[in-house]
């Protein structure tokens, strides 16, 4: 125990840097991943043939291939055709962009459960469709989806310790870092797992917990 | 601009292909020991003693929300410390099985809990053995519930398996990056490589979904 504090007191500053960066790799990836869940849900769900293509597409692409191999191909492959990318806009944006892949199928799938009836009741209130959209039928599909997303949310997390790999500092590169010169693999990567824990459990699903309980209240439904 | 050589990618295909083997047999021997955990979570939850419950539903929890890179890092390196060296392969295995294992068991648990409750009284009041309670009454009926998630799993953990290449077991990602360092071309393995995900998890996610609907009409859930 006395090693443990006298480890973490020498290399603890580290790993608070790394858990900085993996918060902001998180933060940054989680509106990419919400803005694109949104609009490509959206689009699956729209009357244009085009718009649903496009959006299964992307959809389908993303959920069909590893985020590590995306990560790669949107770090190292991108540049050959003249589209370099800083590592930590490269780490958020492939975190983002399979994720919200995984999102737009909850966001499509949360619309197209509001009941039908609402849709019909807004149409006879004469609503015009945005309106409609944006009074009626998005609160409640927002209140169908939040659980689904507070998962999603932890499952951004965990694929954040990726961006490592195309040397990102987050917390698992810090972690192999010191494990490289203090060879304390328990402490290192131990120190590591408990603080993603700790994200998630204490962070993360409380957070989302609320803001979901926050809707609920808000629809009349608390 | 880079050119895609369409000869070097032939040149590179039987190796890509060959890893692509590894990837399945990673896949499927992570699942093979992910099915297996996820029982022994699940039923280790589901005994008389309260602190067993939950010590294990805490350690579940901790598995499902901490990286699966990270606990490869772990069990491979953790080994030795204490004088156990496990090769790539095994430490890969164990660290995916467990992952995944720890998600089986929600899934598991949620087509138990789907049974209704008079069919476990049933088996009681049919003086039942556990044994037969399980296999003959409820697993049949769980089982429908569960296959979706655990299609989805297996499909996950397909997609999962790059992440051993961290550790260096010769998968796909790690043939590609190997082949890439080779070559200094890294275009056409890593392209190629999104395509053999694509190829694989695409039309077994579809069959896995036909294979949940014939299940659902043969068990009599659905017509």
């Amino acid at each position: 125990m006395e090693h443990y504090l006298a480890f973490l007191h020498q290399y603890g500053p580290r790993f608070v840097d790394g858990t900085i960066v993996t918060i902001q790799q998180t933060v940054f990836a989680s509106l990419v991943a919400i803005i694109l869940a949104f609009c490509f849900g959206l689009m699956r769900l729209v009357p244009l043939r085009t718009a649903q293509i496009t959006a299964t597409i992307y959809i389908e692409f993303f959920r069909g291939t590893s985020l590590l191999v995306q990560l790669y191909w949107i770090f190292y492959v991108l540049p050959l055709f003249g589209i370099t990318l800083d590592k930590f806009v490269a780490g958020f944006l492939s975190v983002g962009m399979c994720l919200g892949a995984y999102g737009a199928e909850l966001v499509r799938g949360s619309i197209q459960s509001v009941p039908r009836g609402q849709y019909e009741a807004a149409l006879a209130l004469n609503m015009s469709p945005a309106k409609r959209m944006m009074r009626i039928i998005f609160p409640q599909a927002l209140l169908i989806m939040l659980p689904a997303w507070g998962n999603l949310l932890i499952e951004l997390l965990k694929g954040t310790a990726l961006v490592s790999l195309i040397s990102v500092t987050d917390l698992m590169f810090q972690a192999k870092q010191t494990n490289a010169v203090t060879f304390l693999s328990v402490q290192n990567f131990g120190t590591a797992l408990i603080i993603y824990y700790l994200m998630a459990r204490l962070v993360v699903a409380p957070g989302m917990r609320t803001f979901e309980s926050f809707w609920a209240r808000r629809m009349g439904r608390g | 601009m880079f050119e895609w050589k369409w000869e070097f990618t032939l040149e590179i295909l039987p190796r890509l292909l060959q890893a692509t083997l590894n990837t399945l047999m990673a896949a499927g021997s992570g699942y093979a020991i992910a099915l297996i955990l996820g029982l022994v979570f699940v039923l280790g939850q589901r005994t008389s003693s309260p602190i067993l419950t939950g010590v294990i539903r805490e350690i579940v929890e901790f598995i499902r929300s901490t990286p699966l890179v990270l606990q490869i890092f772990f069990l491979f390196y953790v080994g030795p410390q204490f004088g156990i060296v496990l090769p790539p392969w095994a430490s890969g295995l164990i660290a995916i099985g467990l992952h995944y294992g720890s998600y089986l068991s929600e899934v598991y648990r949620a087509g138990l809990d789907g049974v209704p409750r008079g069919q476990w009284e049933a088996c009681r009041a049919l003086n039942l053995s556990a044994s037969r309670t399980y296999f003959r009454i409820i697993i049949p009926q769980a089982l429908p519930l569960s296959l979706p998630g655990m299609g989805n799993y297996l499909v996950g953990i397909f997609k999962d398996t790059p992440m051993l290449s961290v550790i260096g077991v010769m998968e796909l990602m790690a043939t590609a990056n190997a082949l890439g360092s080779e070559t200094y071309r890294y275009l056409e393995p890593y392209t190629m490589v999104g395509f053999i995900f694509l190829a694989i998890s695409l039309p077994s996610a579809f069959g896995l979904r036909r294979l949940e609907a014939w299940v659902k009409i043969k068990s009599g859930i659905e017509k």
